[in-house]
Formats: C-alpha cells, sequence, structure tokens
C-alpha cells in the first residue's frame, strides 16, 4: 500500500491551496478566479480525506461530501453572478464593477 | 504504489499551474479538468475509491460542465486590457512571494509529524454512508437546505428581466 509520509501528503494538498490562492490574487478575470477557488476547495477537501485515511476513519468522506455540496451550490450561483456582470459591463474584469451604481 | 503518488502528484501541480497561468479560458479549464483527473488519482491512492469516483463525476463531470457552458456562452476569447497588464511578471511577484511564505510555514509545520502507514483496506461506501446517515444527519440536512436555497438563488440571478421592446415604449 501507500507509504508516503503523511507530511508530503499535506505538503501536496498545501501546494494546490497555495497555487490556488496565488491564481486568486493575480487573476483579473472572474472566470479564472473561481477556477481559483475550485482549486483551493479541492486542495481542503484533499487535506480531509488525507486525515480520514491517516486515522482510518469515514468522517474525512463525509466532510469531502458536504464540501461537494458546498462547491455546487457556490460554483452555480457564482456563475449566475457573472452572467449578469457580463451583461451589465460586457465585460469579466473583476476591476471594472467597482461603481455601486444601479446601470439600469 | 509511491510511485504513482509521485507521479499523479507532479501531473496536478503542473496542470493547475498552467491552468491559472493560461490566456484562454477553455484550454485552461481543460487543463484544471486533468488536475481533477490527477487528484482523483491520488483519492483513490488514499484508500477512498468511493470519494475518487465522486470526484470523477460531480467534479469533473458535472461543476466543469457548468465552468464550460458559461465559457462558451459569453464567447471569451478577447484578452482584455487590465488583464493584460496584471499578468506581466512584475505583477506575480508579490503575491507568489507571500504564498511561498505561507507554503515555507506548511513545510516547517508537516516536517515533524510522525509517520503512520495508511491503512490496509481501503474504506468503503458502506462505512461513508453509515457515518453520513447517522452522526452527521444534521450535516446532510443542513446541507440539503443549502442547495435548496443554491436552487433558487441561481434561478433568481440566472433569470433575465423582461423587457417591452415597443419603440414608443422604449424608455432611455
Amino acid at each position: 500500500m501507500l507509504t508516503v509520509p503523511v507530511g508530503i501528503q499535506i505538503l501536496f494538498a498545501g501546494i494546490l491551496f497555495f497555487l490556488g490562492l496565488i491564481g486568486l490574487l493575480v487573476r483579473r478575470n472572474m472566470i479564472f478566479m473561481l477556477m481559483s477557488i475550485e482549486v483551493m476547495f479541492n486542495a481542503a477537501g484533499l487535506v480531509f480525506i488525507i486525515a480520514g485515511t491517516h486515522w482510518k476513519q469515514p468522517d474525512g468522506q463525509v466532510m469531502f461530501i458536504f464540501i461537494l455540496a458546498v462547491t455546487a451550490v457556490e460554483v452555480s450561483i457564482a456563475l449566475a453572478m457573472i452572467l449578469q456582470v457580463y451583461h451589465h459591463f460586457k465585460t469579466l474584469d473583476a476591476d471594472a464593477v467597482n461603481n455601486l451604481k444601479d446601470h439600469n | 504504489m509511491d510511485v504513482f503518488f509521485y507521479i499523479a502528484a507532479v501531473v496536478a501541480i503542473i496542470s493547475t499551474v498552467m491552468a491559472i497561468s493560461g490566456r484562454n479560458a477553455i484550454h485552461s479549464l481543460l487543463f484544471l479538468i486533468l488536475s481533477l483527473l490527477a487528484i482523483s488519482v491520488v483519492f483513490y491512492l488514499l484508500n477512498a475509491p468511493f470519494i475518487a469516483a465522486l470526484e470523477v463525476i460531480i467534479y469533473a463531470g458535472a461543476i466543469m460542465v457548468l465552468f464550460i457552458f458559461v465559457t462558451m456562452m459569453l464567447n471569451i476569447g478577447i484578452e482584455r486590457e487590465t488583464e493584460k497588464k496584471w499578468l506581466r511578471p512584475r505583477m506575480w511577484i508579490v503575491p507568489s512571494i507571500l504564498a511561498a511564505i505561507l507554503l515555507l510555514d506548511l513545510i516547517l509545520a508537516v516536517k515533524n509529524i510522525r509517520p503512520v502507514s495508511n491503512g490496509e483496506e481501503p474504506i468503503l461506501p458502506k462505512q461513508v454512508g453509515i457515518s453520513l446517515f447517522s452522526t452527521y444527519l444534521l450535516g446532510v440536512e443542513i446541507a440539503a437546505i443549502l442547495l435548496m436555497a443554491g436552487v433558487i438563488g441561481a434561478y433568481h440571478l440566472g433569470s433575465q428581466k423582461k423587457k417591452v421592446k415597443h419603440r414608443f415604449l422604449e424608455i432611455k
């Protein structure tokens, strides 16, 4: 079976998380920002699975299923909002959406 | 078995880097799907075959299809000026250094976890289901409420306002 040290496994999840963090900080395109958030969610779920395997308990997998539900809701709402923003501003640039005015 | 873990991890990291640094949204989404599949391999190696299947079906199957639908609906392909300005190497440096410091912190933290060999037998869906619907039943109900709110919210946000298109009634 797998004999990779737990530290290495958590390190892998950490690298994925920080890649998502860098992407979220640097990119301004909303689609890419949402993708970076997905990567971070996924890394968090990976840590849950690693911990569940480490202690041989099913709780980690249960938590991953909850993360999956939260992610599905978050993505559908965020994509609907991105569509609305695109219809209003004709751009996906997050910096363009900086005025709290009503554009109707 | 270890070599499979390292291969999958390297594939996941490289494809994630390609996904977040790409210019073309569709290419980035395809790289992200590749990354999710590699992570699914890692889940399988970590004795979680049920979660590996869920990762492929729900993440790579459902959520990424949503992304691709929206990207294709918006027909993004033209690079915007602001994004081009932000993607110069100079703009990557500060966030990358800050994230690297956090990662260094994590490396120091995980360096002295005592090694424990992983379990021999996988954790089966049966155990997960029993735990999910007994210990975490309240969580399941809360997730159901959250999903309901998500459906209503997505319907509300996604619905287009009906506009009166008569030329005399057009409001400037």
